[in-house]
């Protein structure tokens, strides 16, 4: 165990805590009188993955598959795997995960705890939804296998349990069969909002993946425009290639200041924007650059500079949704603190198990900002209020800010379920920062 | 031809980082792998990954190497299964500092008979069997640290220069016969032996050692120092005279 100073990938905070690191499920074992936390690959945004003055259980060590069985489209493997490892094995073989987030730098553990999501929310659900079974491991050293019938609220409250109900040694995942590592997608130009709404209702019974890109800086009758893009599998026979493991490119150090800045974000805005509007229309496109266009650049949070940034992502309810998405995209475009990675998409109906889940029927939109302190810190405030007003919902894996009432709020109707499943030895910095705990 | 050399892999100390790291590149080209290694559980969840990635057969035989009368009858079960075993893959050791040597008898004793005497004796008559079969590679994890002694690991190092003088012998023994002797010098690689020490830019992933060592055997090198600018590094550090280099804290 060697102390260290830790950051999220938001790369705002640095934290210190002990990093312990595992290897083998077989012989883990959990300090005792610490409060403790799992960690994959730290690529939660805040402090979710962050547990100052605590110890940090290292599972990237814990990277074995266990079994692989292709008749029932399942395959098992230790916490510590990562998505784009799972890949590597599946998809030459015909499999694809039926739910993958933005980035394949995740581990399986890290995707079961933040209950991730995909492009294809609407009809497939959370990456929760397609966990069969886990092992966790508590603080008392019980391993518990959990599952929707064995352990059922142990399990529910994992799935988007935040690391805190115990680590997560092995899960078992269902695979989906595909003929090609292909997308055949089709990006349509989005004037304003009123389209994307009007597009996404169209498209989503259609297409498997649909997500909007939106130009945040666009105002008055343009506010909103941005390009949708919608995809599903290629059906033909095609090659089977994986996304490659490694970055085609990787930021080599940090920056002093941030790359993405009031001077380049319109322009970037604007040139993403356009060259975009050149590709309207239908290709075919690798798995990579479809799901996980940002792998390709490694290391791509340093970007924005020593201070680091932090990301907004919301979901409003459906009867909600244009009026806030309206109000949010005006005041951030009124701010004039730009975003260049502003997504938008609708949640469908199928539930997740996961007690702590944040998806939920409506729309999300996901904004990056540059740290640029008390102004930013304001900005959020503003930001947090409509989100109240709305109803809606702040993301914990992405959350650096939100204040503890929201966190409260959203969850008031599970929280005491998810309490009486935590384990004690468990905890992190965000926690403790929204319950006080 | 370069695909069928190391087919049928015996592999001891398969639960290290580096013995996973070159079982997973074998297993996903489809080898047969016997793998020893002390731990009943933790060589269970290596077998397990091998046969997912792909590994043809994947057998296991839990056994301590320090015990060296099991050597025999270990070597028989091996070769049973395997037939021809195209390459055997010694990657067992344990690390010690100096500090922890000085204090701890014991230790000092371990470390010689983990990293020097007992994969000596097992190399040994390992090379009697590969002399009969007339082919086939032994490759050997020493380590930089064997290139010199240093007063931070000197047992450590005492031990692994040891067996890269006694691999030397044994690769000149053994090149008559059509055998292989690879002896792998490592530098710091980010594996469970060094997880309490504090990483630096000079540590490499085991994948990429991996990737060394199976090159290496194909290509039939000698001496491997993996990453490659380490054979540099001991190449200076191995020329300063010993009256200027007993002077330094290294």
């Amino acid at each position: 165990m060697s102390e260290a100073i830790v950051t999220s990938f938001g790369r705002v905070r640095r934290s210190r805590a002990e990093v312990l690191p595992l290897y083998f499920t077989c012989d883990a074992a959990i300090p005792i009188g610490r409060k403790v936390l799992p960690y994959g690959l730290g690529r939660s945004y805040g402090d979710a993955c962050l547990n100052e003055g605590g110890v940090l259980l290292a599972t990237r060590g814990l990277d074995r598959f266990v079994e692989l069985d292709l008749e029932h489209e399942l395959v098992s493997c230790e916490s510590g795997v990562s998505l784009g490892e799972v890949l590597a094995l599946a998809v030459p073989r015909g499999f694809f995960l039926p739910v993958v987030p933005g980035t394949k730098e995740v581990t399986v553990g890290g995707a079961i705890a933040h209950d991730v999501h995909g492009k294809n929310h609407h009809l497939c659900g959370t990456f929760g939804s397609q966990v069969e079974s886990l092992l966790l491991m508590r603080s008392n050293g019980e391993r518990l296998v959990c599952s929707r019938t064995e352990n059922p609220q142990l399990f529910a409250a994992t799935v988007g349990g935040l690391g805190l109900t115990g680590l997560i040694l092995q899960a078992t995942l269902r695979l989906r069969r595909i003929t090609s590592a292909q997308i055949e997608v089709e990006t349509l130009a989005l004037p304003d909002l009123e389209a994307f709404f009007a597009l996404s209702r169209d498209s989503d019974p259609h297409f498997e993946y649909t997500v909007a890109w939106i130009d945040s800086r666009a105002r008055g009758p343009k506010l909103g425009r941005g390009l949708l893009y919608r995809g599903n599998h290629v059906e033909e026979r095609g090659p089977l290639k994986a996304p490659p493991l490694r970055p085609s490119f990787t930021f080599p150090c940090e920056l002093p200041f941030s790359l993405l800045n009031r001077a380049s974000l319109p322009l970037m805005n604007a040139l993403h924007y356009a060259r975009s509007r050149l590709e309207v229309g239908k290709r075919r496109v690798d798995l990579g650059p479809f799901f996980f266009p940002l792998d390709g650049l490694g290391r791509w949070n340093l970007v924005y500079g020593r201070r680091g940034f932090f990301q907004f992502q919301t979901l409003v309810p459906p009867d909600r949704a244009p009026e806030a998405i309206r109000a949010i995209l005006s005041t951030v475009a009124a701010s004039g603190q730009g975003s260049f990675l502003t997504v938008l998409k609708n949640f469908g109906s199928r539930a997740s198990p996961g007690l702590l889940s944040f998806p939920r029927p409506g729309t999300t939109l996901a904004l990056d900002f540059a740290n640029r302190g008390e102004t930013t810190r304001r900005l959020f405030g503003d930001l947090h209020a409509l989100v109240r007003e709305a109803g809606g919902r702040i993301y914990p894996a992405k959350d650096a800010l939100m204040p503890p009432e929201q966190f409260q709020a959203q969850h008031a109707d599970v929280l005491a379920d998810f309490r009486s499943c935590m384990d004690p030895a468990f905890s992190s910095s965000f926690w403790r920062r929204v319950t006080g705990d | 031809m370069t695909e069928r050399t190391y087919r049928r892999v015996l592999v001891l100390g398969a639960s290290s980082g580096i013995a996973q790291a070159v079982i997973r590149r074998l297993a996903s080209q489809g080898a047969q792998l016997f793998l020893v290694a002390r731990s009943a559980e933790r060589l269970a969840a290596v077998a397990a990954d091998a046969r997912v990635r792909g590994a043809k057969e994947v057998l296991t035989h839990p056994q301590d190497l320090d015990d060296v009368d099991a050597h025999p009858s270990l070597l028989d079960r091996a070769f049973a299964a395997l037939g021809t075993v195209d390459l055997t893959f010694v990657a067992y050791g344990v690390l010690g500092t100096s500090e922890d040597c000085e204090r701890d008898i014991a230790l000092t004793q371990r470390v010689l008979l983990t990293d020097f005497a007992a994969p000596a004796l097992f190399c040994q008559a390992l090379a009697m069997r590969l002399v009969g079969q007339g082919t086939g590679t032994l490759a050997v994890l020493g380590s930089v640290a064997g290139d010199r002694g240093r007063k931070s690991n000197y047992a450590y190092g005492g031990a692994k220069g040891g067996l890269a003088v006694f691999l030397a012998g044994l690769r000149q023994r053994l090149y008559r016969h059509g055998v292989h002797v690879l002896t792998v010098k490592p530098g710091w690689v980010d594996t469970p032996m060094t997880a309490s020490l504090r990483k630096n830019a000079l540590y490499a992933k085991p994948d990429r050692v991996a990737g060394d060592i199976l090159r290496a055997v194909e290509e039939g090198e000698d001496i491997l120092y993996t990453p490659g600018f380490w054979r540099l590094v001991m190449g200076i550090v191995k020329a300063i005279p010993e009256r200027i280099f007993k002077r330094f804290s290294l």
